[in-house]
């Protein structure tokens, strides 16, 4: 089993130097340059900029000394903020991503589970109905429109009252801080957990071995608890793999509007700076991420299902 | 004395499309160390029936009328006095082995789960029991099968986890909806001979939802046929095999081949399929596959009545009965 773990990480390689020769070439086609400031640079200083970092060399000589680069652990030099490595901002960042994705995620497993599972088991009733309609509504809103209402909100309406709420910043993690952007972030994960499991347990309920543990006359929190939820719980791991991923690595939407300072808004500046080693030192964290994630995800199936075993 | 009596029982289910009446008015009862046979086609009611029986029907099925079970009336008796009897006195084995046990528990657990609720064995005991029952119901190398998942057995293997699921209690009435379909023709054999050793040494009950006939030929006491949701003909065995009356009956028996028939015989079918419970005929529900239907068929429905030596649904038979 472990070997074949080991091989899936092996695999993740070759993905991950798709990644890398995708977004490298596709950075460059980006209209403009890292140094296009709105103040234009005198002709000879750019020269000098450009020679420095080696943007004057063919584009191929570029990718495979960034490729040297990065095999050796070295993000490089970021453009924008001069006296910063990439592996320095992303190690700066990165933490305060996984903080808050952490919160908002164990948020909105322990929310949004007993939510769908619960709306499961009365199905039909006013509670599901409920579940189901404001699950729905949090999955259609996007975060930047909570956020910005939670900031209207605890930032600006309830301004002077007890409930008053920092609408931005970080303030070095302090917890009222973080409140509101976490909440922001685990809202869709928490109507997505909802939806799904209530999803599957109905599907669990309906289940022939459900009917014979019942016609065993177990009690029924044991046939919910010790036949259904395992069966229930395999579609939300499925959706819990990728979205860990993505919500660790940082919301570009959520850090940028509360101005984070994780590695989700580095992106977003990498991005509009032409910052090209910023974001493709993000990208390559994220989707390690995502190849990790995936993998735990297979781990977990093997622990809920002996229909799955790795060799 | 009946152990269980079912009277008037109608189970209807809503669906999208209305109310569809999967079981109507069907009324029979099961007495001690009795084997009772159901026949009938697929959504002939006879496995709702006893779903119904059981509290477990889907959550859009309804059930009225009467079932008692000993002294209790099933269909009103709350999930607690249910679950004191389920599994324990009374027991169902399901047909699909394939889907009916727990894909992520080991078979064993499954087993010694229903000796702990009902019987508060503990591990070691419970263990014995089970493994116990599992070389009873012919399932080879029983220690080892205990350890297994379900997913690790052969679908006649499951099937026989599930029938000693459903007798490890020593129930008194067993419901077995098509217990031997899955199993090949030698084990099926040796499981028929343990329910017939079981009703004749302690007396345990059991009714067959099949649609086997030559399994309830040589098992059942009397036989209730079934079509759409209503039982047809009723009677003891050798009454119905040797003279069925009603010609669903008569249908039936001839569509079953036979040994000595000689090879170039055409394989009897009755025409037609069976009717969509949310479009019954008009009438008796089979005149329009019916070889003697005639005038009242489709007009009336026929009641179950005595006629002749069983109790039969049939205008042809009433009229036979009185002249």
């Amino acid at each position: 089993m472990w070997s074949y773990f080991a091989r899936r990480l092996l695999i993740g390689v070759p993905t991950l130097f798709a990644v890398v020769l995708f977004c490298f070439f596709l950075m460059r086609l980006a209209p403009g340059g890292p140094f296009d400031g709105e103040a234009p640079v005198p002709p000879e200083v750019l020269a000098n900029l450009r020679a420095r970092y080696h943007l004057d060399d063919p584009l191929w000589q570029q990718f495979f000394s960034y490729l040297g680069n990065l095999l050796r652990g070295d993000f490089g030099p970021s453009f924008k903020y001069k006296d910063f490595t990439v592996t320095e901002l992303i190690a700066q960042g990165l933490p305060v991503s996984i903080e808050n994705g952490l919160s908002a995620l164990f948020i909105a497993i322990l929310i949004g589970l007993p939510l769908g599972i619960t709306a499961a088991l009365s199905q039909n009733t006013a509670r599901d109905y409920a579940v189901s309609g404001l699950s729905m509504i949090g999955i259609v809103i996007p975060t930047f429109v909570t956020g910005q209402i939670l900031i209207l909100a605890f930032g600006v309406w309830l301004r002077c009252t007890p409930f008053q709420l920092p609408a931005g910043g970080w303030n070095d993690g302090a917890f009222a801080n973080r409140i509101l952007p976490v909440t922001v972030l685990a809202l869709p994960f928490i109507a997505y957990i909802a939806r799904i499991s209530r999803a599957s347990m109905i599907e669990a309920l309906r289940a022939n071995f459900v009917r014979t543990a019942r016609a065993k006359g177990l009690p029924y929190r044991t046939v919910i608890l010790r036949h259904a939820l395992k069966t229930a719980l395999m579609p939300v791991v499925t959706f819990l793999g990728p979205a860990t991923a993505f919500i660790l690595t940082g919301s570009m939407v959520v850090e940028t509007i509360f101005q984070i300072p994780g590695i989700g808004r580095y992106f977003v500046q990498g991005a509009l700076n032409r910052d090209y080693t910023l974001v493709m030192g993000v990208t390559i964290v994220g989707a390690a991420f995502v190849i990790i994630a995936n993998i735990i995800v297979d781990m977990i199936y093997g622990v809920l299902d002996p229909k799955v075993r790795y060799e | 004395m009946a152990l269980l009596d079912i009277q008037n029982l109608t189970v209807k289910f809503a669906t999208q499309d209305g109310e569809v009446s999967a079981v109507s008015d069907v009324s029979l009862h099961v007495n001690k160390g009795e084997c009772l046979g159901i026949v009938g086609e697929s959504g002939s009611g006879k496995s709702q029936t006893f779903m119904a029986a059981m509290g477990l029907l889907a959550g859009n099925g309804k059930a009225s009328g009467s079932v008692r079970f000993g002294d209790t009336e099933l269909l009103t008796a709350n999930e607690r006095t249910l679950n004191t009897i389920r599994g324990n006195k009374l027991a169902m084995v399901f047909q699909d082995p394939m889907t009916s046990l727990t894909p992520h528990m080991r078979v064993g657990r499954q087993l010694t789960e229903v000796l702990q609720r009902h019987r508060g064995l503990d591990n070691a005991a419970a263990r014995a029991a089970a493994i116990a029952m599992l070389a009873r119901v012919q399932v080879p190398e029983p220690e080892r099968r205990f350890q297994m998942y379900p997913h690790e057995l052969s679908g006649g293997l499951r099937q026989r986890v599930v029938l000693a699921m459903g007798l490890l209690c020593g129930p008194e009435l067993v419901i077995a909806d098509e217990p031997t379909t899955a199993l090949d023709v030698t084990v099926q054999a040796l499981v028929l001979e343990l329910i017939r050793e079981l009703k004749d040494t302690q007396g345990t009950s059991f009714v067959l939802i099949t649609h086997d006939l030559g399994v309830v030929a040589g098992l059942a006491d009397r036989v209730a046929v079934m079509y759409a949701g209503r039982i047809v003909e009723s009677g003891t065995v050798d009454e119905i095999f040797a003279a069925p009356k009603h010609p669903y009956t008569k249908g039936l028996l001839a569509c079953t081949p036979r040994l000595d028939d000689p090879p170039t015989v055409l394989l009897e079918t009755i025409p037609g399929q069976p009717p969509n419970l949310q479009n019954l005929p008009t009438g008796c529900s089979f005149h329009p596959r019916c070889v003697s239907a005639f005038e009242p068929c489709p007009v009336k429905r026929p009641l179950l009545v005595p006629a002749g030596n069983t109790l039969n649904a049939c205008f042809l038979n009433h009229m036979q009965a009185a002249s």
